[in-house]
């Protein structure tokens, strides 16, 4: 009995000496998951699963805590943006104004295939007596002559 | 002395580029050959003068003086010699000099080449490459002005951003300055055949080697920057889709869309008012980048400084786009031509569609970028649009242009037959399948992966097949296998160093995908003596001891790593670095490349003892395919680049019918 | 060419004023000034010792007004420039029911002790270890200046050096208002 509270009192002596990982139970990869959505705020670019600085250490740190406190992760992201606002998260919620972002992009990619669908069916309609095969014109000439040449040995 | 010099040196060559971009484009407006050779000789004294002051600005940072703000605030004491030399251009002043001395460099080679053989376009050509190098030339004399004196002297200087301490220093860059002012000579021919009103294909023919050599340049640069963000930053990555960085990919992406839409000029004389729109599309974006870095509009990593020099820029890129497109609308009768297709299985639509893709890419980019400004101008709030945005809208478009990259070197022009399309992608296709299946068999389970693996596969396949049949063809007259390759490649250097480049972006792609996949990583306190483990990697904290270097001081530890079967692998010693011109210590990561996998370093925090430390641990899989495709891009480059083989027959031999 | 092309053409290099114009608004804007969500709300309480020892508290100070101030040894100049006038305004209003509290984040002991000694702060400073304070209070650089009042609400933020004038200007405002 008493050697096993001597292993447990180790045990814990240890695990508070490496803090900030205080708690064994936090999963790594979850830490790493919700750091990788929120912004180094000192950083300008670099998420906070990334970045080397000591704020992002210490936001990590902070991450772990309210992991092993029994927040769950949109808890933890909520209690960041509570603190920073919108701003600490990556990427904007998909809500709002902020809509705009996610699907601009999509919709633009959508338009422009419509145009170029739109576009090559303008240019394969043929107007009426052309003949199927054209008169090879000065390009296709000179393609002909360069490519006679290359089968040359 | 130095400054006033210097600063003299500046101001006699903004007004010989002022006067020479006027003669210039009065010579061609007049047919004034005495004001073009006037202009000529300017442009030799715009360069000649911007190379002085090159030297000099690395003579005052060899020898230390201080007098000039500008060593003042980049250099030491301490400062090694190659660093001094490099701190040229390793703050906003001096990276100025940098792209203006390129642009002049870039002018006199135009002179040379061009005066005698494009009589017509050579003068406005050569006004708008000068009236730019003004600019620049102007944004060194009034708002950035490396020669400004420091009183009173002080004894030391503030030293290097110790970020910029690296060989990536010294070419990333150079690299990515000679690629973003290349494109400033097709964007020149492109204004000159405007305002002439020759607006065929003459300008492209002519640039089309400055297009490809800037589009390398521009690669390369990026892939440094890559490179140096990797092992210098210490977060592990190689891009973080920091604004200046998509700054510098949106012109790699409409630089990329143009190469492929001039092939479609060149045999089909289609899309003429595309490409102009292209070129002009280009050229400001590398404007926008280099305004991005400078105004601190947006935060970056990147930005140099904030103030009045923001606005020169601006002002500037507003002349260039509302000049340009405005040309384009005055000529857009004679651009107008009759666009036929003959189908859409062609490799016509491949390459709309591949234009397509890689302008919304550069959209989207653009778009994610000015969201942050776009979202405060509108609802007073502030946002962040990062990895995450960025990483969810380009995925699906950059795999596309993987599908299109196989699709488009083997489909027929004008129209594919249903043979044609069997004869070039059923193999290639199935290899493509059998590809994703294995994959999925040796445990991948993303969906995403899977798709980017099988597309590599089918790509890769394309491009042996090609290669495998041509040359086999060329073996009919008796080569061997070897020969039969390389004399393919050299007699259609264009064609086959395409395929290089291809494949060279294929084997980037696979780095890509396998690294955001597959990577690992972990953190962890752990005493002196005591092992974390990681993806079989045994880490053990041996050592942390403080050294005292040239300019700064740094705490070093040592830590031994071994293998899933307790061998002994390396000894890896990360450090973190303390500059006394620096507010917080910089991570020094440490990390043994391989051909999967990287093992990577960081040393976060730790007790003044010695005793325990914090560090981060990484696994970057598939990250070192990056260099290595980038090195495959650079051979495929140069074989593109090459000079065309000479044609044995120039005249129709009369006894082969021209084939229809 | 019809008249309606010929007037749409112009239609091209106007499409590009509306990016620029977006851009030149950005000259108006401070990417790095993003103003603070707790404005208005009550503060996060925080229990530091302090480098003397002493156990400080939020909750204690209820009452009064409070100012929090973050800060670091190696917050090269502006920590320095903003010292003396901290302690200024403790001086002054010390017996006025204000509380001043700094707050020290991502230091070393030694250096920051040398800090205080070299200003002479007689007023409590404490270390944050693990920067929870810091983001509890959503700290993205150093200095930082919060404004409590005599209920817990966090009513101003001062990003960078502050000065003389805004302590002054804040805590007399924040004093004039009923208990």
């Amino acid at each position: 009995m008493s050697r096993a509270l001597v292993r447990a009192l180790l045990l814990v002596g240890t695990l508070a000496a490496a803090s900030p990982l205080a708690s064994a139970t936090v999963d790594e990869n979850t830490v790493h998951e919700i750091g990788a959505q929120l912004r180094c705020v000192v950083c300008q670019s670099l998420s906070v699963a990334d970045s080397p600085s000591e704020t992002a250490n210490q936001m990590r740190g902070i991450i772990r805590e309210r992991l092993a406190a029994g927040d769950s992760p949109e808890q933890v992201k909520a209690y960041f943006v509570e603190k920073y606002g919108l701003w600490i998260l990556l990427a904007p919620p998909r809500e709002g104004f902020n809509l705009l972002v996610w699907v601009v992009p999509f919709a633009g990619l959508a338009a422009g295939l419509v145009l170029v669908i739109l576009l090559m069916r303008r240019w394969t309609r043929r107007p009426a007596g052309a003949s199927t095969e054209p008169a090879p014109d000065d390009a296709m000439r000179a393609r002909i002559r360069r490519e006679m040449a290359e089968r040359e040995p | 002395m130095t400054p006033e010099l210097g600063y003299a040196l500046t101001v006699g060559a903004l007004v010989l580029a002022v006067y020479g971009a006027g003669a210039a484009g009065l010579s061609g407006f007049r047919d004034r050959p005495d004001l073009r050779l006037s202009s000529e000789r300017a442009a030799i004294g715009v360069w000649v003068l911007i190379t002085a002051c090159m030297l000099l600005l690395i003579y005052a940072f060899l020898t230390f003086d201080f007098s000039v703000r500008y060593v003042a605030n980049n250099t030491n004491r301490g400062t090694p010699f190659y660093y001094r030399i490099t701190a040229l251009w390793g703050a906003l002043e001096g990276s100025i000099i940098l792209w203006a001395w390129m642009l002049s460099l870039y002018t006199l080679i135009l002179v040379g080449r061009y005066r005698r053989t494009q009589p017509q376009l050579y003068p406005w050509a050569l006004a708008v490459m000068l009236g730019i190098a003004s600019f620049f030339l102007l944004v060194m004399t009034v708002p950035a002005p490396p020669f400004e004196r420091l009183s009173p002297i002080p004894a030391d200087g503030r030293g290097l951003n110790p970020l910029l301490e690296d060989s990536g220093m010294i070419t990333h860059p150079v690299a990515l300055y000679l690629g973003f002012t290349g494109f400033t000579v097709p964007f020149a021919f492109a204004m000159a055949a405007l305002i002439v009103g020759r607006t065929g294909d003459e300008w492209i023919t002519i640039t089309r080697r400055w297009t490809i050599v800037a589009w390398y340049f521009l690669s390369l640069g990026l892939l440094i920057g890559g490179w140096w963000s990797y092992h210098v930053l210490g977060w592990g990555g190689y891009w973080a889709w920091d604004p200046v960085e998509n700054a510098a990919f949106m012109p790699w992406l409409t630089a990329t869309a143009f190469l492929h839409s001039v092939m479609i000029q060149e045999r089909r004389r289609m899309l003429k008012l595309w490409n102009l729109t292209l070129i002009i599309l280009t050229f400001s974006l590398t404007l926008f980048g280099t305004f991005l870095t400078r105004s601190g509009i947006i935060g970056s990593v990147h930005a140099f400084t904030q103030g009045s020099i923001g606005i020169f820029f601006l002002v500037f890129l507003a002349v260039v786009m509302l000049g340009a497109f405005s040309l384009l609308a005055w000529r857009l009768e004679r651009l107008r031509a009759r666009s036929e297709l003959d189908s859409i299985l062609s490799r016509e639509s491949a390459f709309l569609l591949n234009n397509l893709f890689l302008v919304a890419a550069a959209f989207t980019v653009f778009f994610g970028t000015v969201f942050p400004l776009l979202s405060e101008a509108v609802k007073g709030q502030k946002v962040s649009v990062g990895a995450p945005f960025f990483n969810l809208v380009n995925i699906p478009i950059f795999l596309a242009l993987i599908f299109l990259m196989g699709v488009g070197p083997l489909i027929a022009w004008r129209r594919a037959s249903a043979e044609n399309l069997r004869r070039n992608f059923l193999l290639p296709v199935a290899i493509g399948v059998v590809g994703a299946a294995l994959c999925r068999a040796f445990g991948v389970g993303n969906l995403l992966v899977l798709l980017c693996m099988g597309l590599v596969a089918f790509v890769a396949a394309t491009i042996a097949l090609d290669f495998w049949r041509a040359a086999r063809a060329r073996r009919r007259t008796g080569d061997g296998w070897l020969d039969a390759t390389w004399g393919l490649a050299l007699r259609q250097n264009r064609r086959y160093g395409g395929f290089v480049v291809h494949l060279g972006i294929l084997v980037i792609a696979l780095g890509v995908a396998g690294s955001q996949a597959w990577s690992t990583q972990t953190e962890a306190t752990i005493n002196r003596g005591e092992t974390v483990e990681l993806a079989g990697y045994t880490i053990r904290f041996d050592d942390l001891q403080p050294v005292e270097e040239s300019n700064h001081f740094k705490v070093v530890g040592t830590f031994s790593v071994s293998d899933h079967r307790g061998r002994p692998y390396t000894v890896l010693t990360p450090a973190k670095k303390f500059y006394p011109q620096e507010q917080t210590p910089i991570a020094a990561v440490d990390y043994r490349l391989g051909f999967v996998e990287d093992l990577y370093l960081v040393l976060g925090d730790f007790a003044r003892d010695g005793s325990h430390a914090t560090i981060k641990i990484q696994i970057n899989r598939m990250v070192s395919w990056l260099w290595i495709g980038g090195f495959i891009l650079t051979l495929g480059a140069a074989l593109a680049i090459g000079p065309e083989p000479r044609r044995t027959a120039a005249r129709p031999r009369p006894d082969h019918a021209v084939v229809a | 060419m019809s008249a309606r092309s010929r007037a749409l053409r112009w239609a091209i290099p106007l499409a590009v004023v509306p990016v620029l114009a977006l851009l030149a608004y950005g000259f108006r804007t401070d990417p790095r000034d993003i103003p603070s969500p707790l404005v208005g709300k009550p503060a996060a309480t925080f229990a530091l010792t302090t480098f003397d020892g002493e156990p400080v508290s939020l909750d204690a100070l209820r009452g009064k007004v409070v100012v929090v101030n973050f800060w670091a040894s190696w917050c090269i100049p502006a920590c320095y420039d903003e010292a003396p006038s901290l302690e200024r305004a403790w001086q002054a209003y010390r017996d006025r029911g204000v509380a001043l509290v700094g707050i020290n984040i991502q230091d070393k002991e030694e250096p920051a002790r040398r800090f205080l000694d070299r200003f002479g702060h007689t007023f409590p400073n404490a270390p944050d270890p693990a920067g929870r304070v810091s983001v509890d209070y959503g700290v993205y650089g150093v200095p930082e200046t919060f404004f409590i009042d005599r209920q817990g609400r966090v009513r101003f933020k001062h990003v960078g050096a502050v000065t003389d004038e805004i302590l002054t200007e804040q805590i007399d405002r924040l004093l004039a208002e009923p208990a």
